[in-house]
C-alpha cells in the first residue's frame, strides 16, 4: 500500500502539509463512496488508490459497491452510450430493470455516511434514501451532448443531490444544484506510471516483437470506435509516406465486448499488409502499458469522444510528446503548441505527427511542459485535495470560505 | 542588518481553490460581453487568475482566459492582445477589473463590427466558471525577516498566491500581505515598497517566489 509520504519527493512537502490541514477540518465526518464495481474501470482504479490515502489522512472513509445482474449492467451500458450521445434503443423494460435493481440496492445498501458520494449513473437512485446527510453525484462520463431520454430520466434523481461533479466545463449545463469541476488524476506511483528500468522496457518491446529501430507512434486504448483506431492507422499511413516509423495500437478488454472484437478485426485487417504496424491485444498489465508508453517517440489519443482521456496524462507524465483530439477533457491536459498538439481530423493528426517527428527538440519541449502541467494539475494529490474541498463546500455556501 | 523582532507575528495562510461550474456558456463576443456584466465577481476572478496557477511552468506571461478564447477560438488576435495586456496590478478591486474588461471589448466591437459575427464552433464555447476559495492558516508563523525568508522558500505556491493576489484584489486589502506586515510590523517601508513594486502578473509563481526571496535576502545581507 502506498503511503502519503512517498508522494513528497514528487509534489513537495508543502502540498502534503496542505492535505493534512484540510483533513483536520473533516474530523468527525464519515465519507461514503458508492459505485458499481470494486475492480476494473477508471472509477474503481481511482477509489482503490484514494480511499486508503483518505484513511491515512485521518478522514473516516468507507466504500460500498452496489449489486446488479447482467440485465442491469446491460441497461447501464446502454445508458453510458446514450450519455455519450450515441443513439440507443431504450424501452420501458430497460428502465424497469434499472428501477427494480435500484430498489433492491436501496433496501440493502446502508447509506450511513455523513457525506454520501455516488459515482456515475448506476447507483444514482440511492438518493431515495436521503435523510439529513449530504449527497454528491460524480459524473465520470462525457455528457456534453447526451441522448435526451436518458438524461431526463437521470435528472429526476440528480436534482435531489446537494452537488454534482463533472470532469470538464463542457459537460456542465444549467442545473438547480451546485456543480463543481474536478478532473480525475493519475497516480505517479502506480505500476502504470512509476519509473521503469530500461532493461524492462527493452524486454517488453522484445516480447511483442517491436524493434526499436525507428520512431514509434503509440495509441493505448481499448478497441472501440470512439477511440478511432482506424483513424490512427490512416494518419500513420499519411506520415509513413515521408517518415519511416512504426505504429503500435495496444489495448485490452475486447474479448467480452462483441463490438470490441469486431473493431479489433477491422484494425487487424487494415494493418495486415504493413509489418510496421503492431496491433497488440493486451491482457490487463499496467507495467507493460507503462513500458510501451515509455518506449514510444510519440503518443496519440485520437478519440472521437472522451470522458477525460487519462492516457494523455499518463503519456505527458512520462515526458512524451502527445498528439490528441480536441475532445472531452483532453484540452484541459494539453494546451495546443505548449504541451502537445491538438487535432480535429485525420489530416490534422498526420500533420501534427510530422511536425513532431521532424522537430524532435520542439517535441521534447512540449513533453517537458506537459509533465510539469500534469505535476501541477492531474496527480492523485491534487485530486485528494479537490475532493476534500468538495466535502467542505457542502457546509459552506459562500465564495470565500475561511476555515 | 540587525534583525527586528515584530510584536505581531506573520501567520502564513494558504488558499485552496475549487472551481464551481455555472453552466453558462457563450459562443460570440456579444454573448461574452452580456454575461461579463452579470456573472459573479468570483467568476471574473477565476478567469483572470486561473492561468497563474495552472500554467505556471508553461508561460511566463500568462494570458487570462478571456484573452485566450478570443484569440484562439474566435481568431480576434488584436482584442486578445488588448485583454491579455490589461495591467491587472493597477486595479484595486474585481469590480474595477471587470469594468476595464467590458470597456475593452465594447470599444473593440464599436471599431470592428465584423468581430460581432464570429462565433465559436460547437464544443469550443466559453464556459463561465467561478472560484470558491478556502482560506486556512498554515502552521508557519514568523517574527523576523530571517524566519520570513526561510518560510517563504518552502510554503506552497498557493500560500504565496493568497498573500500576493487574493489578499490584494479579491479581499481588497489594497496591498499584498507581505508588504503590509513588513511595513507595519518590521517598520521597513523601503523593503515593503520594493516588494509591492513587483509586477506579479508577468512571471510564474515560482519565478515570483524567487524574485521575492532575492529582494528579502539582499536586505538580510545588507
Amino acid at each position: 500500500m502506498t503511503r502519503l509520504e512517498e508522494y513528497t519527493p514528487i509534489v513537495g512537502q508543502s502540498v502534503i502539509d496542505d492535505l493534512r490541514l484540510l483533513a483536520e477540518r473533516l474530523q468527525g465526518k464519515l465519507i461514503q463512496h458508492i459505485n458499481s464495481t470494486a475492480v476494473g474501470g477508471g472509477v474503481a482504479e481511482i477509489l482503490n488508490r484514494m480511499v486508503p490515502l483518505l484513511k491515512e489522512l485521518g478522514v473516516a472513509t468507507r466504500w460500498d459497491v452496489i449489486k446488479g445482474g447482467e440485465q442491469f449492467f446491460s441497461v447501464t451500458k446502454k445508458f453510458h452510450n446514450a450519455l455519450h450521445g450515441r443513439p440507443e434503443e431504450l424501452n420501458r423494460h430497460d428502465f424497469d430493470v434499472f428501477k427494480e435493481t435500484s430498489a433492491k440496492n436501496i433496501e440493502e445498501v446502508d447509506t450511513c455516511g455523513d457525506i454520501v458520494f455516488v459515482h456515475d449513473p448506476q447507483p444514482i437512485m440511492l438518493i431515495e434514501k436521503r435523510r439529513d446527510n449530504k449527497w454528491l453525484w460524480r459524473c465520470h462520463i462525457d455528457v456534453s451532448n447526451p441522448e435526451q431520454q436518458v438524461w431526463d430520466f437521470l435528472m429526476d434523481f440528480l436534482v435531489r443531490y446537494d452537488s454534482a461533479v463533472f470532469s470538464a466545463p463542457s459537460f456542465s449545463r444549467k442545473l438547480p444544484i451546485r456543480q463543481f469541476l474536478i478532473a480525475p488524476s493519475i497516480d505517479p506511483l502506480s505500476d502504470k506510471n512509476k519509473e521503469l528500468p530500461p532493461e524492462y522496457i527493452d524486454a517488453v518491446l522484445k516480447k511483442y516483437a517491436i524493434p526499436a529501430d525507428k520512431p514509434i507512434i503509440t495509441q493505448i486504448s481499448r478497441f472501440d470506435r470512439l477511440k478511432d483506431p482506424l483513424g490512427v492507422i490512416a494518419a500513420y499511413q499519411k506520415v509513413k509516406r515521408y517518415i519511416d516509423c512504426r505504429l503500435v495500437l495496444a489495448g485490452g478488454g475486447a474479448a467480452d465486448d462483441p463490438e470490441g472484437v469486431q473493431v479489433l478485426a477491422e484494425v487487424q485487417e487494415k494493418a495486415k499488409h504493413d509489418e510496421n504496424i503492431h496491433v497488440l491485444l493486451l491482457a490487463q498489465n499496467d507495467l507493460e502499458v507503462n513500458a510501451l508508453q515509455r518506449a514510444s517517440t510519440i503518443i496519440m489519443q485520437k478519440s472521437l469522444k472522451e470522458g477525460f482521456g487519462l492516457t494523455v496524462s499518463e503519456a505527458l507524465w512520462k515526458g512524451k510528446p502527445v498528439v490528441a483530439s480536441n475532445v472531452g477533457g483532453i484540452p484541459l491536459q494539453i494546451k495546443h503548441k505548449y504541451s502537445g498538439l491538438l487535432c480535429h481530423s485525420i489530416d490534422g493528426a498526420a500533420f501534427a505527427l510530422k511536425q513532431m517527428l521532424n522537430s524532435p527538440e520542439y517535441a521534447k519541449k512540449m513533453g517537458e511542459n506537459g509533465r510539469e502541467h500534469i505535476r501541477n494539475n492531474f496527480l492523485l494529490t491534487r485530486h485528494l485535495r479537490d475532493y476534500m474541498l468538495l466535502f467542505l463546500s457542502l457546509y459552506h455556501g459562500e465564495d470565500v470560505v475561511n476555515l | 542588518m540587525k534583525l527586528t523582532r515584530a510584536q505581531e507575528s506573520f501567520r502564513f495562510y494558504t488558499r485552496l481553490n475549487l472551481p464551481e461550474l455555472t453552466g453558462l456558456r457563450v459562443a460570440t463576443l456579444s454573448e461574452l460581453l452580456a454575461l461579463l456584466k452579470t456573472v459573479p465577481g468570483s467568476s471574473i476572478y477565476h478567469h483572470t487568475h486561473r492561468f497563474l496557477q495552472q500554467h505556471q511552468y508553461l508561460s511566463p506571461e500568462p494570458p487570462n482566459d478571456f484573452a485566450y478564447w478570443v484569440s484562439e477560438v474566435l481568431g480576434e488576435d488584436e482584442l486578445g492582445e488588448l485583454l491579455a495586456s490589461i495591467d491587472t496590478v493597477q486595479y484595486a478591486t474585481i469590480r474595477q477589473l471587470r469594468e476595464k474588461i467590458i470597456e475593452t471589448i465594447e470599444t473593440y466591437l464599436k471599431e470592428n463590427k465584423s468581430a460581432a459575427r464570429k462565433f465559436a464552433r460547437e464544443g469550443e464555447e466559453f464556459h463561465f466558471i467561478k472560484s470558491v476559495s478556502f482560506v486556512l492558516p498554515t502552521h508557519y508563523c514568523v517574527y523576523d525577516l530571517k524566519e520570513f525568508s526561510e518560510v517563504l522558500a518552502k510554503v506552497t505556491i498557493d500560500s504565496i498566491y493568497f498573500h500576493i493576489f487574493e489578499a490584494r484584489l479579491r479581499l481588497e486589502r489594497g496591498n499584498n500581505d507581505f508588504s503590509n506586515w513588513i511595513e507595519n510590523s518590521l517598520q521597513d517601508k523601503e523593503l515593503a515598497d520594493q516588494l509591492a513594486r513587483l509586477d506579479p502578473y508577468t512571471q510564474t509563481l515560482e519565478g515570483l517566489r524567487k524574485s521575492l526571496l532575492e529582494i528579502v535576502r539582499k536586505r538580510l545581507e545588507a
